[in-house]
């Protein structure tokens, strides 16, 4: 009771299961993990399963973590920031996520914006068709575009029709852009519809009532209110597109870079672990900030509703 | 509200105390002799962090009564209520139920039960259900529950509504159905936290009457908390004025309405002009005052009154104060002269606020006891207020 | 009365972007569909009308058995998932100020954000560290770690709105505090659960890249097949398979809506005479 604090008194006392057990769960599959991809990112690939030294040596005690904190390195770090491919591909990782992302805003808020201006019945019906794909297969999704974008596709095959020279656009960035603003305008129209649709309707008449005209009610009143929703759908799309393995894979060409191929190609092809473990902290460092931005403005939302 | 008390001729006579408020009214549970308190409160304390919500608070109530707590929001109403209900346990002192210490013990096994302000109904459960959950929880059997709920539901007038869900009711109905659902149980004490908050005014006057109405069937007693202090002086048998974390005053509501204990009571129960003045003299049952206000100073009844020098503040009701367009002749005592600053006509009432020499603004309530006046007052014009001896009160806080 | 959000009614340019995003959003939904029923393997060219895609696919045992590995990876995880997310929002919602609160949400929210490629390789790194042999059970144990953090978020949303004076009012008729729950509350939150389950079932259903890296031989999703297939190009078999998918979640999702809509008429057309009282 007294460890609970002033905050006790005023709750409802609860089995420690409740906590116990996801807590258990997380530490032992997403922390504990965790630790173990800095661990090996400080270690060096070896030809041995699993593919790299040093291993911890138990059975030594003191002295065999001794011997295995001496043996790791920052040999990959120092790798990382020699190899331009690497530094190539964060920077082109950030690109393609930030470009993706505004063009997401620039799709995604008029469509917002006009679902939040239709009818209760008509808005709930829209709110649906916007969120059904979310439902159905990413990698789906993905795939769908190879079909339309590949040279003998939908989109030449169309253009060809209307007398229109085709354009080889599979294999580059620019389908890469197509496939992540598809894959992820949902995750940019939810909160922007969330933020719009709470806009209360009189404080537009008021705009108007005072002698703003429609265009200006929107510049000053409808968008500075819509900014928590564009904040959120901007970090919601900017920070999984960083990390996104599949649109470059399957859309991208081999000169594609994104960091999260960079991953799987270490990991899968070269069987580098080490590297693909560094390759991962440095990723996530990447992240950190607008992550922790994207959790203010979550928990800044979550007061303001209360 | 309570009428004018034009009493004045037999006070001054001498004899028997007059009563306040003017209405007799014998059920006092509280004043019998030897009479047990069913709950007391001694001495309670809760602190939320640096703040403290319930501040040294002792209180007793009587079987059967109606009690009430009123005060502004944040005054630490709520927090009492719920110390006995069990939702909240106190730093210090105690809270003990017919003599028995409630610490310790869980808000599902204290026979209290509560109306809560947003009602609280079990959106998944009919009406029915709601009503017969804590009888449930209990282990009644089926068929004696059955037969209460069909009571309770007579007794707040739903018997049609039995199987709807909450969200098919209207407000007036749902604040029924959470009465009826705590007092299922018969519990020995009702907890009523703003009961008819959320009703709009029309029906939160035939509710009002509708409470009294099953509170007398019943014979529960019945702790109510409320900011509104027309909602408490209607319904309650006594009302514990409550200020910051303290109880300031308990009394009938005539009591605190017509003697309050501080300006803060006066204030917080109907409008009051409050004059600050000097004791100049005790004549019991009299006492003269001077203030800068009144060329002819005051003239009260006040059998308490502190020795001539101090400071004190005469409170003054509007409705007890009398406009006058003719000059009195001479100087007399309890008057005042101003001029109209600005008069808002409410139909049975009429407010006058009355610029004083001073720049001070006091109001005046006039009863439109006719329907045409011959001599209307206008704004601007200057007026004289007089009052009683009968209708100030000397606060000393 | 509920009033349109913004007042006024969509204007034709309002009517023309909501046109062509939802032409952007199901168009290449819909040529896959379309292209499944489509006689020839050449994707441009329209060959007849033909279900012989479906009838192959449905005989490709390799298909077969990762779709049933699939579904039972995600009936699995997201049960286990829905469990422990309905014990942490429980957690986030109701227990307040414990010591390590912070540590425990932003590990329950880390997941959300985490990009899939770090979760996989770090889940594999712990089964490889723990010598536990990589196949099935691998597979659903990291779908259940990073589906549970949605189940939070669902759970916990409606935890949060959720009215607590109901609890203390059945406390106050006679429920000790964990009776108060099941009685009050869980019936209250089930269908942010019932969403929770099927978001986490659907997730696991589609994860390609967390499953590559924790799964072994014998455990091949439908996920990793169709990606492998993929990769070297259209397949009509493929789509067969994909529209299959998205009629079954379609299906769900329409049945889900359904079901609530026909839940709040009902409940509307009983409270209408009342509403303006």
């Amino acid at each position: 009771m007294k460890a609970l604090g002033k905050a006790g008194s005023k709750r409802i006392g609860w089995p420690p299961l409740a906590v116990a057990a996801p807590f258990l769960w997380l530490a032992v599959f997403f922390a504990f993990p965790f630790l173990l991809v800095l661990k090996l990112s400080f270690s060096h690939p070896a030809l041995a399963m699993p593919p790299y030294a040093p291993k911890m040596d138990w059975s030594h005690g003191l002295q065999g973590i001794g011997d295995f904190l001496k043996a790791l390195s920052g040999v990959n770090y120092r790798r990382l920031t020699q190899d331009d491919l690497y530094f190539a591909s964060y920077l082109s990782s950030l690109r393609f996520a930030a470009i993706g992302t505004a063009i997401s805003l620039l799709i995604g808020y008029p469509i917002a914006y006009a679902m939040a201006r239709c009818g209760p019945q008509a808005r709930r019906l829209l709110l649906m068709a916007v969120i059904l794909p979310f439902w159905t297969s990413f990698l789906i999704r993905v795939y769908a575009w190879i079909g339309i974008l590949k040279p003998e596709g939908l989109l030449n095959a169309g253009l060809h029709a209307l007398g229109l020279p085709g354009i080889d656009i599979l294999n580059t960035d620019g389908a890469v852009y197509v496939g992540l603003v598809y894959a992820y305008l949902p995750f940019m129209m939810l909160p922007l519809y969330a933020a719009l649709e709470r806009l209360d309707p009189t404080l537009l008449e008021a705009a108007a009532d005072l002698g703003a005209s429609p265009t200006k009610a929107f510049w000053s009143v409808t968008v500075p209110l819509s900014l928590p929703g564009v904040a959120a759908g901007c970090l919601l799309c900017f920070i999984p597109m960083v990390g996104e393995f599949v649109i470059p894979d399957l859309l991208g060409g081999p000169d594609t870079l994104m960091i999260g191929k960079t991953i799987w190609t270490e990991f899968f092809s070269d069987r580098d672990w080490p590297s693909a473990s560094a390759v991962a902290i440095i990723l996530l460092v990447t992240l950190v900030v607008p992550i922790l931005l994207y959790q203010r403005q979550q928990a800044r939302a979550l007061e303001a509703q209360r | 509200m309570s009428g004018r008390d034009g009493d004045t001729a037999a006070r001054r006579g001498g004899g028997r105390r007059a009563a306040l408020g003017g209405i007799r009214d014998p059920f006092a549970p509280w004043a019998a002799p030897g009479a047990e308190p069913l709950v007391r409160f001694e001495s309670v304390v809760k602190r939320y962090g640096a703040q403290t919500a319930v501040d040294g608070v002792s209180l007793d109530i009587y079987p059967g009564e109606f009690f009430a707590l009123l005060g502004p929001s944040g005054c630490g109403k709520t927090t009492l209520m719920r110390l006995l209900a069990g939702f909240e346990t106190p730093d210090e002192g105690r809270v003990l139920l017919s003599g028995e210490d409630l610490a310790g013990r869980p808000p599902h096994k204290r026979p209290v039960n509560m109306m809560f302000q947003s009602y609280a109904l079990f959106p998944h459960l009919s009406v029915a259900d709601n009503i017969a959950f804590g009888l449930k929880q209990e282990g009644m059997g089926k068929a004696e529950r059955d037969v209460r709920v069909e009571e309770m539901l007579a007794l707040v007038k739903l018997e049609d509504f039995a199987r709807r869900k909450p969200a098919q009711l209207s407000g007036g109905q749902k604040q029924r159905v959470a009465l009826a659902r705590a007092l299922a149980k018969r519990p020995s004490m009702l907890l009523l936290d703003e009961p008819l908050a959320a009703l709009d005014k029309k029906l939160r006057e035939e509710t009002q009457f509708e409470l009294m109405r099953i509170q007398q069937a019943l014979g529960t007693t019945f702790l109510m908390v409320t900011h509104d202090q027309e909602e408490a002086m209607v319904l309650a048998d006594r009302i514990g004025v409550m200020q910051a974390g303290r109880i300031v005053q308990v009394g009938r509501p005539m009591e605190v309405y017509e003697a309050p204990a501080s300006r803060y009571v006066a204030d917080f129960l109907g409008d009051v002009n409050l004059f600050e003045a000097q004791v100049a003299s005790v004549e019991a049952p009299h006492a003269r005052l001077t203030a800068e206000e009144a060329p002819g100073g005051f003239r009260v009844v006040d059998e308490d009154c502190p020795a001539p020098g101090a400071t004190v503040w005469l409170a003054v009701r509007p409705e007890k104060l009398r406009l006058s367009l003719d000059a009195p002749a001479g100087n007399p005592e309890n008057t005042l002269a101003g001029t109209v600053w600005d008069i808002a006509y409410t139909g049975d009432w009429t407010n006058f606020i009355i610029a004083l020499p001073n720049g001070r603004h006091i109001r005046a309530a006039q009863a439109n006891a006719n329907r045409r006046v011959a001599r209307p007052i206008g704004c601007d014009d200057t007026v004289w207020v007089c009052f009683d001896p009968d209708a100030g009160v000397v606060l000393t806080q | 009365m509920t009033r349109p959000a913004l007042n006024r009614g969509p204007s034709a340019f309002n009517i023309a972007s909501l046109a062509l995003g939802l032409g952007f959003i199901y168009l290449p939904i819909a040529i896959l569909v379309i292209w499944s029923f489509n006689a020839s393997k050449l994707v441009t060219v329209w060959g007849g009308f033909s279900t012989r895609w479906y009838a192959s696919a449905f005989q490709n045992d390799q298909l077969m058995d990762a779709a049933w590995v699939t579904l039972r990876i995600g009936v699995f995880s997201a049960t286990t998932a829905t469990v422990l997310g309905v014990l942490a929002a429980i957690a986030l919602a109701k227990v307040g100020g414990f010591r390590g609160r912070t540590l425990f949400s932003s590990m329950v929210y880390s997941p959300l954000v985490m990009p899939e490629v770090i979760l996989g390789l770090s889940l594999l790194l712990l089964f490889v560290a723990v010598g536990f042999e990589r196949g099935f059970w691998t597979v659903a144990l990291a779908h259940a770690t990073f589906t549970l953090s949605y189940v939070t978020v669902a759970v916990h949303a409606r935890l949060v709105t959720f009215d607590k004076v109901l609890e203390e009012a059945a406390r106050d008729l006679g429920c000790p505090p964990w009776r108060a729950f099941l009685t009050v509350t869980l019936p209250n939150i089930a269908p942010a659960v019932v969403a929770g389950w099927m978001l986490a079932f659907t997730l696991s259903l589609d994860d390609l890249v967390v499953a590559s890296f924790t799964s072994g031989p014998g455990a091949t999703t439908l996920p990793m097949r169709i990606y492998s297939q993929v990769r070297l190009g259209v397949s009509p078999e493929i789509n067969a398979v994909c529209t299959l998918l998205i009629a079954a979640v379609a299906a769900g999702v329409l049945i889900w809506s359904l079901a609530n809509r026909w839940q709040s008429r009902r409940e509307a057309v009983a409270t209408k005479p009342y509403a303006g009282a």
